[in-house]
């Protein structure tokens, strides 16, 4: 996956946790919790789709790296490389 | 021969679940959702745990613990269960305070608090606005030393009034107290107060039976009737449990059974590290409750004055005195015929925190002596808010710490699970012993009906990454 499948990764991971927000409108740099109605049973739901979708681990001392999305794809970009978009 | 509760039962499942509480369900649903085989297992003839009901004649259906929650429960069913049971949830209308130091009505959210504290307490909104900020920014990597009152204290310092208003629905809901970690307080107080109480349309009995079919569908082998006595651990890991007399197999024991009674019953100290076993013996247990169940008459009206309404004839709040067999503090809850569409019947019931020692060792004279005391002061209170309760009343009874006792099993009949140290020791069980998880109230934070559910969907996700440890493992050592 490139930076860009990664992003489009987490973009559908949050669309289905949570319907009602609008993510076009996303600010890579700004901390998802700022921009987004995202509680931390949220941020689970993302390390639960992230191990079903994709089979990668992101143990609970990684929770933080997922606090905007630059440093969500920092985080799973490396992990993510050799894997497909998932359908 | 006494029926077979188990027949049919597999004779391994990747994951068996102690106890049907909202923690207990929830996670079972979500192991089933994740691919893994579960059996649950209830002592109790209900599911539901201490989210329970029951039925009188004269068609009666009362309820234990839908006072009300917060309005995070919507989400929290959406996800982990389904949209038909987050769709059932609704708003309540009205929350009354009664007590010497002020009486009005309120919806319960931040908009509400906010108007109440500035125009009947005269505190500035400046003041009141950092108040909830502060609440809503704790977490748990803040200073623990740091109480309830010191909270209060900073912000409100003296005003007995305010700290009553934001403490004594909490200590309701909860049993926390003005010396448990502010942080406690400021997560639970930010989904409480914020966005008001909520409840379930169709009553516990109806949340229940749709979970149990959601569970059926996602591949849940349910049972009643089965009390575990022995969770089975070899080697440092667990192997299963021992149910009814007989033994099952499994990968993961996950246990929904209280705390205290996981570790030195179920499973035995002899399998703990002693000092895990010294600091699990340090954890407080809440206080329990009692409560007074009142059935209306067939056809007798209530008059709609607020579904919640917080009574005290104290001068402050006290938490102490909040559990005091003596009682002088209640919530009422007024059940009308909307939560049960169809139903056309009303029902009250009275809540108090009450201490499991108050009541555990009266003799049956006294306790039921006891009972009847309280019923009838119980009524006397209420008189002051339905003057002709007693002649629209058919049914009362009520219960005790022993009541909740025997029907959880939970140590001291809690009703809130375990103090804020609880929570460390329930996480750090696996650590001990491989397969062995705990969820359910503990660390007042995971406690109420949103925090068991939500407690056990975070235990579910260390389940399932463990369970898919184990079989890959085993894949493994297969294809070698
Ligand atoms: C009087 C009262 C009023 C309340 N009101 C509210 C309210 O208005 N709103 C709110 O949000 N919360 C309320 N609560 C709290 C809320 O009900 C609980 O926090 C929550 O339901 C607890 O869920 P749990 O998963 O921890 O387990 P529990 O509900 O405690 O369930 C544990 C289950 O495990 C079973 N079990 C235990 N040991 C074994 C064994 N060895 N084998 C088999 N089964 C076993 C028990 O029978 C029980 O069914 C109230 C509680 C009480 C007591």
């Amino acid at each position: 996956m490139t930076r860009d499948d990664v992003r489009n990764a987490v973009i559908g991971i949050l669309t289905d946790i949570a319907p009602d927000e609008d993510f076009d409108a996303l600010k890579d740099e700004e901390k998802l919790r700022d921009q987004f109605d995202l509680d931390s049973m949220d941020f689970l739901d993302i390390v639960m789709e992230l191990r079903k979708r994709y089979n990668i681990e992101v143990p609970e001392a990684d929770y933080e790296q997922l606090v905007t999305m630059t440093s969500c794809i920092d985080y799973l970009q490396p992990l993510l490389k050799n894997q497909q978009m998932a359908s | 021969m006494a029926r077979n509760w188990l027949k049919g039962a597999q004779t391994r499942y990747d994951s068996v679940v102690i106890g049907s509480g909202l923690a207990g369900m929830t996670a079972a649903n979500m192991l089933a959702k994740a691919g893994h085989s579960v059996l649950l297992l209830e002592q109790h003839y209900n599911f539901g745990g201490l989210a329970t009901w029951f039925k009188r004649k004269g068609g009666h259906i009362l309820d234990i613990s839908l006072h009300g929650f917060p309005i995070g429960m919507i989400k929290t069913c959406r996800k982990y269960w389904s949209k038909e049971i987050a769709d059932s949830i609704v708003r309540l209308q009205g929350v009354r305070f009664d007590n010497p130091q002020f009486t009005f009505s309120t919806t319960f959210d931040k908009i509400d608090f906010t108007n109440i504290m500035r125009e009947r307490f005269g505190v500035l909104k400046e003041v009141i606005d950092d108040f909830f900020v502060t609440a809503r920014e704790m977490n748990f990597y803040d200073n623990l030393s740091m109480t309830t009152r010191d909270l209060f204290e900073k912000f409100f310092p003296g005003r007995t009034d305010i700290h009553r208003l934001l403490m004594e629905p909490i200590t309701y809901a909860n049993g926390s107290t003005l010396d448990d970690p502010a942080v406690t307080y400021g997560i639970v107080f930010s989904n409480f107060m914020d966005k008001g109480v909520y409840t379930f349309k169709g009553g516990t009995d109806a949340l229940v039976k749709k979970m149990k079919k959601e569970m059926l569908k996602n591949g849940v082998d349910i049972r009643n009737h089965c009390l575990v006595d022995k969770i089975l651990v070899e080697d440092k890991k667990t192997r299963g449990v021992r149910v009814n007399g007989r033994e099952i197999e499994s990968d993961v024991v996950l246990s929904n059974s209280s705390l205290p009674a996981t570790i030195h019953k179920l499973t035995g100290d002899e399998h703990f590290s002693p000092e895990f076993l010294e600091e699990a013996r340090k954890v407080r247990m809440n206080n329990s409750s009692c409560q007074v169940y009142m059935g209306i008459k067939k056809g007798e009206k209530i008059d709609y004055t607020g579904d919640l309404l917080f009574t005290s004839v104290t001068d402050e709040f006290s938490a102490k005195k909040l559990c005091d067999k003596n009682v002088t503090s209640r919530t009422f809850s007024f059940y009308y015929p909307e939560i049960r569409p169809g139903t056309n019947q009303y029902s009250i019931v009275s809540s108090t925190n009450a201490n499991f020692e108050d009541w555990a060792n009266l003799t049956e004279e006294e306790y039921l002596k006891e009972k009847d005391k309280l019923i009838e002061s119980t009524l006397t209170a209420l008189e002051k808010y339905v003057p002709d309760i007693r002649s629209k009343v058919d049914h009362v009874e009520a219960s005790t710490p022993k009541t909740f006792k025997r029907y959880t099993m939970h140590t001291r009949g809690s009703s809130f699970g375990t103090k804020f140290e609880g929570l460390k020791i329930s996480k750090e069980l696996p650590e001990q012993i491989a397969g062995l998880f705990h969820t359910g109230s503990v660390g007042i934070i995971m406690s109420g009906w949103l925090g068991a559910a939500n407690y056990g969907v975070i235990v579910s996700n260390e389940v399932d990454r463990f369970l898919r440890k184990v079989k890959s493992e085993r894949l493994e050592t297969v294809s070698v």
